[in-house]
C-alpha cells in the first residue's frame, strides 16, 4: 500500500536527456514553468505542448509515468478550479442560489488547468531522468555565488541528498512496523480522526526511535571517513558542460523566444 | 486441524515492468502441535509466505484454510485471526514503543478487546513465559540488552494465546548464547503450551536439533518437505540452492566415504556421536 508512494521516482533509461547535465535541467524547468505562467494564449500554449511532448519523447520515459504523478494533486486542482470557477467576476454563463460561472471564470479555470498540469509533468519529467543525488550536485552548482554572503550550501546540498537517499528506507520502515503492529491486533484504518492519530503512536514512535538510530549510525559513519563540510571538498565527478549541454540550453533559448512570439502575436 | 495452503501464489506489483512472482503454487500443510522449520535462501519467499498465514498479505491466488474455514471469506474475523495466528517479525525489538515493558506486552490483548485486568494477566504470563525476571517488567523497553528486547517481542505476540506461532528469523544478529537461549525459549513453549510452531531462518544449523519437519523454499516454491534426515541427506540440492545441511551431516558423509561403518543420516550432534562410537565398538 505504501510502495506506491513515487516521490523524486528515478526512471532509469539511455536517452541524452537523462545524460543532460543537471544544471540544464534546473535551469530549463525553471525556465518552462516561468513560461507557462507568462502568457494567457492557447498560441503560447500550442508552443508549450509541443515542446513538452518533444522533451517526453527524447527522454524516453512512459508516459504512464510521468502521469502516476498527477493524482497526488487532482484535490488541489479541484480546489484551484472550483475557485476560479466561482469567484471571477464578468460575464454570467449559469448561475444558480449565489453561485455565477462566468464566462471569464470558465477560462480562467481551463488555463489553470493547463498549467497546473504541465507544471507537474515539467518538473516530474526532471525528477524522472535525474538521479536525486546529480540533482543535489547541480543545485549546489548554481547556488555556489550564494556562498559568498554566508548561505551554507555545501550543507544544505548535502542534507537534502541524505533526506532524499532515506525516503524509501524509512517508507519500507513504516510499512514492516506497520504489518508488525498489525500482527499484534493494531487498527490502523477504523476510528474518528482523533482514535485514528492516537492509534499511528504505536507506529511513530518505533519510526522515529529508528530513524534516530540511523541519523547516528550516518553521521558516526561520515566522522569516521573525515567528513568536516564543504570547506575545500573536491568532487570525484565534477559537472562539467559538454557539448549537448550548450545545445540544449541554445534550444531553450529557441523554445522561449517562440512562446514570446507566440504569446505577443498569436493569431489566438 | 492447522492451517491448510492450497496452490497459493503471490505476485508484487502484478501487471507492470516490474512484476515478482513470489510465491508459485505453494501448497503446505500445517498440523497442530508440530514444530517446523521454514528454510530458504535470501528472496526465497519465506517472509511472503509468513505474511500470507496471518492475512497482512492476501495471496493473488489460491485459498488458505484456518482450521477449515477459508480466510479470505467475506465476513471473516481478521483481527482474531491474527491473535490465533501470532507472527514475530524479524528484529522484534524494533517494535516496542510503550513507556514500560509491561505496557507493551499489553498492547496485543488489549487490542483484542480483553478487560485491563484479562490483558495483564496475560502479560504477566507472557513475561514469564519468556524468562523475564520481574525487576525488568517496569523499565523502559529501550534499556533493556539486545536479548532481553526479543524476549519482550516475543511476548507481545505470546501474551495474544496464539494457537500457532510463527517466528521470523527470530536468532538474526543474536550472539551464539543469545541464540541458544532463543531457541531454546522456543522449544520450551511449544511443551508446555502444546502450540505448533514455524520457524522461520536460513540456517540448517539452528533448526537441524529442535524441529520435527523442514520445509525448504527456493525461488517461491516449496522445494521440499520432509522430516530433518531426509532432507538433510539432500545436502547436494540444498546447496545448489544456496543452503547447506549441518556440519554434522558432512563429516558423516566424509567418513562413510573413507570407509568407516557408519550411518550418514545423523542430524544431531548427539546422534553423530552414538554413531561413530557404535562404529568404532564393531
Amino acid at each position: 500500500m505504501i510502495r506506491d508512494i513515487t516521490l523524486g521516482q528515478y526512471y532509469q533509461a539511455d536517452s541524452p536527456i537523462h545524460k543532460m547535465d543537471p544544471r540544464v535541467k534546473l535551469i530549463g524547468t525553471i525556465c518552462y514553468i516561468i513560461s507557462l505562467f507568462l502568457f494567457r494564449s492557447l498560441s503560447a500554449y500550442a508552443v508549450a505542448t509541443v515542446f513538452l511532448f518533444a522533451v517526453i519523447h527524447i527522454s524516453k520515459v512512459p508516459f504512464r509515468f510521468i502521469t502516476k504523478g498527477m493524482k497526488s494533486i487532482v484535490i488541489l486542482m479541484t480546489i484551484t478550479v472550483a475557485f476560479n470557477l466561482f469567484l471571477t467576476p464578468g460575464d454570467i454563463l449559469v448561475q444558480f442560489w449565489r453561485l455565477k460561472i462566468t464566462r471569464q471564470g470558465v477560462e480562467a479555470s481551463g488555463y489553470m488547468i493547463l498549467r497546473l498540469t504541465y507544471l507537474i509533468i515539467g518538473s516530474s519529467l526532471m525528477t524522472l531522468t535525474t538521479t536525486p543525488n546529480n540533482l543535489t550536485d547541480g543545485m549546489e552548482k548554481l547556488l555556489k555565488p550564494l556562498s559568498v554572503v554566508k548561505v551554507p550550501v555545501h550543507e544544505v546540498a548535502m542534507m537534502m541528498s541524505i533526506a532524499l537517499r532515506f525516503i524509501p528506507i524509512l517508507l519500507e520502515e513504516t510499512d514492516k512496523i506497520m504489518k508488525a503492529q498489525m500482527a499484534r491486533g493494531a487498527d490502523f484504518e477504523s476510528g474518528n480522526l482523533i482514535q485514528k492519530a492516537r492509534n499511528l503512536v504505536p507506529l511513530l514512535v518505533p519510526l522515529f526511535i529508528s530513524a534516530f538510530r540511523r541519523a547516528n549510525d550516518l553521521a558516526m559513519a561520515m566522522e569516521a571517513r573525515c567528513y568536516r563540510g564543504g570547506e575545500g571538498r573536491t568532487k570525484m565527478k565534477p559537472l562539467m558542460y559538454h557539448r549537448r549541454d550548450y545545445c540544449a540550453y541554445g534550444t531553450l533559448f529557441l523554445y522561449l523566444a517562440a512562446i514570446i512570439a507566440a504569446g505577443k502575436w498569436g493569431p489566438f | 486441524m492447522g492451517i491448510i495452503l492450497n496452490h497459493v501464489s503471490y505476485v508484487y506489483s502484478e501487471e507492470t515492468s516490474d512484476e515478482i512472482r513470489a510465491l508459485n503454487d505453494v501448497n503446505i500443510k500445517i498440523n497442530d502441535g508440530e514444530f517446523i522449520g521454514l528454510i530458504g535462501h535470501t528472496g526465497s519467499g519465506k517472509s511472503t509466505l509468513v505474511q500470507h498465514l496471518n492475512g497482512l498479505l492476501r495471496a493473488t491466488s489460491g485459498e488458505i484454510y484456518y482450521n477449515g474455514t477459508d480466510i479470505y471469506e467475506k465476513d471473516y474475523n481478521m483481527k482474531e485471526h491474527r491473535s490465533k495466528v501470532g507472527l514475530v517479525f524479524q528484529y522484534p525489538e524494533h517494535q516496542l514503543f510503550e513507556v514500560d515493558v509491561f505496557t507493551d506486552v499489553c498492547f496485543g490483548p488489549k487490542n483484542l478487546g480483553l478487560t485491563k485486568n484479562e490483558a495483564e494477566l496475560r502479560a504477566f504470563d507472557a513475561l514469564k513465559q519468556v524468562g523475564l525476571s520481574e525487576e525488568y517488567f517496569y523499565q523502559s523497553p529501550f534499556d533493556l540488552s539486545g536479548g532481553q528486547k526479543r524476549r519482550v517481542a516475543i511476548a507481545g505476540v505470546l501474551a495474544m494465546k496464539p494457537e500457532v506461532l510463527i517466528l521470523d528469523e527470530p536468532t538474526a544478529g543474536l550472539d551464539p548464547k543469545g541464540r541458544d537461549e532463543i531457541l531454546g525459549l522456543i522449544r520450551k513453549l511449544r511443551d508446555e503450551n502444546n502450540i505448533s510452531i514455524l520457524l522461520v531462518s536460513h540456517s540448517m544449523e539452528d533448526v537441524a536439533n529442535y524441529v520435527d519437519r523442514i520445509i525448504v523454499m527456493s525461488k517461491g516454491s516449496v522445494l521440499m518437505d520432509d522430516i530433518p534426515r531426509e532432507v538433510f541427506g539432500r545436502y547436494r540440492e540444498l546447496e545448489a540452492v544456496g543452503l547447506a545441511a549441518p556440519q554434522v551431516t558432512y563429516i558423516m558423509h566424509a567418513l562413510k566415504e573413507k570407509g568407516f561403518a557408519v550411518n550418514p543420516l545423523a542430524t544431531t550432534i548427539e546422534e553423530a556421536k552414538d554413531e561413530i562410537l557404535k562404529g568404532f565398538v564393531r
